[in-house]
């Protein structure tokens, strides 16, 4: 030690003054941590906003995955100014206009009581513990009704929930796209989530059998293209079982009876009324 | 005593800390997959390295001995925290792919050692070129590493194709292994190689013979 043949004139080492020196130490450091937090806040803030819309955009195909612009050189605020934002009861599957559509956040919802139910465990394939009442759709509108429609999904992988978005065609059975903005898994192997090659054998799957029970599998080797079961799948991720397993269930989750069912039943009954009056 | 230069210049080549020393090795391998992490990482470590060095050494007369370590630690763990806020606010894109790893740099063995080593026992403007010193030699290794992992692992370099690859209709097969860690650990490797050929005085001297194989008979 270079200290050890130093005199000890002062009392650099008595007990009042590491109390001294740790407690002023402390407050310093506390304050300059703490200052630089609160004043960057509302830039965070704005970025992670940013990076939302961002992948709501993505997911929807409406923006390239490595571009901020799209191909006509708009930008991400300018082209989620064309999604109009709505809130959806998730039990009736109808639209709720007492909603705050700016400010509301259904994943906060879903930690509340009162706006939220419990799953039980059968019915919790995603494994989320409890699932909002009231979530937010982006719909983009078209000549004949809907034309491309998100929802916020999200469920477990391996080490934590993923959150994502999934993109839904207007004929409300074919996926336009699923991205997650985020999540904990593995790099490499489940982080593989974000690889655009992956993401882009999404675009196309049909999300509905025969029955209309939601059928997205995941799977290790695909069905020739001449099976019926072939417009349901998708490549699984190497080395990935667990976050595999929890993308297909969270997709079906959502797309289920408990997810946006009932909200894509409305919308079809909606779209049969329309054409029928049409005749 | 050292002259200032000495300090500044002397752990860019003769006493490099990853090269000699072989000191924060972990996040060297970590983000050096692409350039512009690199570039982040070293600005970051550059950062913090310099700066715990004046903080450490302007307290360095007031602190006791045998908190020394925490003092050091919770400086510090401060300024990474507030590297990490600022690159959230003003750099996002580039923060979310560090991940983890500005957070780490708590924990870079760089950080902490040229605290107790340097700063403790010289004055902040020494300690300040000390730490820049000490940390532009890290940079020099972490971005001649990724020189090789970017254009070789991935066909670019800071985004900008440098090799044309075979999916985008090039003609060059990506080397999937130069995206992996151990590719770093080749690399350096092969760095600290390279410098100990050219200054041979670095070479470190056989603290003991390792035996020869054991024999047949001897093992049953």
């Amino acid at each position: 030690m270079a200290d050890a043949g130093r005199p000890h004139g002062s009392d650099k080492d008595s007990l009042g003054n590491i109390l001294k020196v740790a407690i002023s130490m402390c407050l310093v450091c506390s304050i300059v941590v703490s200052t630089a937090a609160v004043v960057l806040k509302p830039l965070q803030e704005i970025n992670k906003e940013l990076d939302r819309k961002q992948n709501i955009l993505r997911a929807a195909g409406m923006l390239p995955q490595d571009s901020k612009r799209a191909a006509d050189g708009r930008g991400i605020e300018e082209l989620f100014a064309e999604f109009d934002i709505r809130a959806v009861d998730l039990d009736t599957g109808s639209y709720v206009d007492a909603v705050d559509v700016t400010t509301f956040d259904p994943i906060k919802s879903a930690r509340v009581a009162a706006l939220s139910r419990e799953l039980t465990v059968d019915e919790d394939i995603a494994v989320i513990g409890r699932r909002e009442k009231v979530s937010l759709v982006y719909v983009i509108a078209g000549e004949s009704g809907i034309e491309k429609l998100v929802l916020p999904v999200r469920g477990y992988g391996l080490w934590g929930t993923l959150f994502g978005y999934l993109a839904v065609e207007g004929d409300l059975s074919t996926i336009a796209g699923l991205g997650f903005h985020q999540h904990k898994e593995t790099p490499g192997l489940g982080g593989e989530v974000d690889n655009p090659a992956w993401k882009a054998l999404w675009p196309g799957v049909a999300l509905f059998d025969d029955a209309g029970e939601p059928a997205v599998r995941l799977v290790k080797i695909r069905s020739p293209e001449s099976n019926s079961d072939a417009r349901f799948e998708v490549d699984a991720l190497s080395g990935a079982t667990l976050t595999t397993r929890g993308v297909e269930n969270l997709v079906n989750f959502w797309t289920g009876e408990l997810g946006f069912g009932p909200f894509f039943a409305a919308l079809r009954t909606d779209l049969q009324q329309k054409s029928g009056d049409r005749d | 005593m050292p002259t200032p230069k000495e300090v500044l210049v002397d752990p860019i080549f003769d006493n490099n800390p990853i090269a000699l020393q072989v000191l924060g090795v972990c996040s060297a391998l970590a983000v050096t997959v692409n350039m512009s992490t690199t570039l982040v990482m070293c600005v970051a470590v550059i950062f913090v390295t310099t700066m715990s060095n004046v903080a450490v050494s302007i307290v360095r007369n007031q602190v006791p001995t045998n908190i020394r370590i925490i003092v050091q630690m919770t400086i510090i763990a401060s300024l990474v925290i507030v590297v990490d806020q600022v690159l959230q606010a003003v750099a996002y894109d580039i923060s979310k792919s560090l991940s983890v790893f500005v957070g780490l740099i708590i924990t870079n063995c760089i950080v902490m050692g040229r605290a107790e080593a340097f700063a403790m026992q010289n004055g902040p403007y020494l300690s300040a070129l000390d730490g820049f010193g000490n940390a532009l030699g890290y940079s020099v290794i972490l971005i001649g590493v990724a020189l090789v992992r970017e254009p070789l692992g991935n066909g670019t370099l800071l985004g900008f194709e440098i090799l044309p690859r075979v999916t985008d209709g090039g003609w060059y097969y990506t080397n999937g292994l130069l995206l992996l860690s151990p590719s770093a650990f080749f690399i350096i490797g092969l760095f600290i190689w390279a410098i100990r050929s050219w200054k041979t005085d670095q070479v470190e001297e056989v603290e003991y013979e390792i035996a020869a194989n054991v024999q047949y008979t001897e093992a049953m």
